[in-house]
């Protein structure tokens, strides 16, 4: 698939557009900047069409809107895209709920101190 | 700002701790599966690091380049001088000392205690600007270290390293390179990447032009 353009992501308006700050990309955890490097790999692996994914953000985001009030302090922009990459990855067959809940199960049953 | 992180937010935040939890899920899946290799993964956000500009500081350089009296208002304050061309920089107002590149000086800004870093006005520092060796190495022998990052600078250029720190950061004015008469604003400030405003590489036509 080659490599993907930032604008692909970048281009985005409004609500889908990934938070920046100076014009970069930020993230606040870790994991947001590994949910984000799984999605690009797998696209640029040619396992998604880039429309596929932005139409699970779409209604993940508007699910959210839905949901809660506009100034709902809770809103957290790579929240909303790993929900999109979990639906996506399951439609896809690549890894399904059930097996995901396990798993985290499995995570968060793990003594103190090894989650990091 | 981003200088000092500690990583343990989630301990105190459901929410956040909760999708730690579903990030590491999946990928440890996905790497099982063999559908994600573990080692692209952050190569991949590099890219997008790399790729994309840090904004603010390079339009600072561009209109210093078109606009002898910007350039003196931006060595003077540069914070006033972001505020007049009305980026968003945040709250943060650490005082930043402008360093002017010129074929007989080469400044470059390390930060030998941690990653103080203008992030404000560089976006986020790169990983190399955090590493041990760039921050013990280039203090010792700066020469050397510019050479391994590509910038290989002529014997009578002097060479002055400037360390960061909480009270003050730095801000590379580099030279405006020659081949670019006559280009705009917005294409000059294509050329003022990251590396040319911490001083570990030179604007180039031929490179990103």
């Amino acid at each position: 698939m080659g490599e993907t353009k930032p604008e692909a992501v970048l281009a985005w308006d409004g609500p889908l557009s990934p938070p920046r700050r100076n014009g970069e990309l930020v993230f606040d955890a870790l994991w947001e900047s590994r949910v984000f490097g799984m999605t690009m790999q797998l696209y640029e692996r040619g396992a998604f069409a880039w429309d596929e994914f932005r139409d699970y953000l779409i209604a993940v985001i508007a699910e959210w809107d839905r949901t809660h009030d506009v100034d709902d302090p809770g809103y957290r922009y790579w929240d909303c895209w790993l929900r999109a990459f979990e639906s996506l990855i399951a439609a896809k067959g690549l890894c399904g709920p059930a097996v995901v809940e396990d798993r985290v199960a499995e995570l968060a049953a793990r003594p103190a101190g090894h989650d990091h | 700002m981003s200088d000092h992180h500690d990583g343990h937010d989630h301990d105190h935040d459901p929410i956040a701790r909760r999708n730690a939890l579903r990030a590491e899920a999946l990928e440890s899946l996905l790497i099982e599966r063999g559908i994600v290799d573990p080692a692209l993964i952050d190569a991949v956000v590099a890219r997008f690091e790399q790729d994309i500009g840090p904004l603010n500081g390079s339009k600072l350089v561009a209109r210093a380049w078109i606009d002898p009296e910007f350039r003196t208002r931006l060595i003077a304050d540069p914070w006033a001088a972001a505020e007049e061309l009305a980026l968003a920089t945040g709250p943060e107002r650490t005082p930043i000392v402008v360093l002017e590149n010129t074929a007989a000086t080469h400044n470059v800004v390390v930060c030998t205690l941690c990653s103080c870093y203008p992030s404000s006005l560089l976006g986020l520092p790169p990983t190399w600007y955090k590493s041990p060796p760039y921050r013990s190495r280039v203090v010792r022998e700066p020469r050397a270290v510019l050479r391994e990052m590509g910038l290989d600078l002529p014997a009578d250029t002097e060479v002055r390293v400037w360390d960061s720190s909480a009270e003050v950061r730095y801000m590379i004015l580099p030279a405006r390179p020659a081949g670019t008469d006559g280009w705009s604003e917005d294409r000059l400030a294509t050329l003022v990447t990251r590396d040319a405003l911490i001083g570990v590489a030179r604007p180039e036509v031929s490179a990103r032009g």
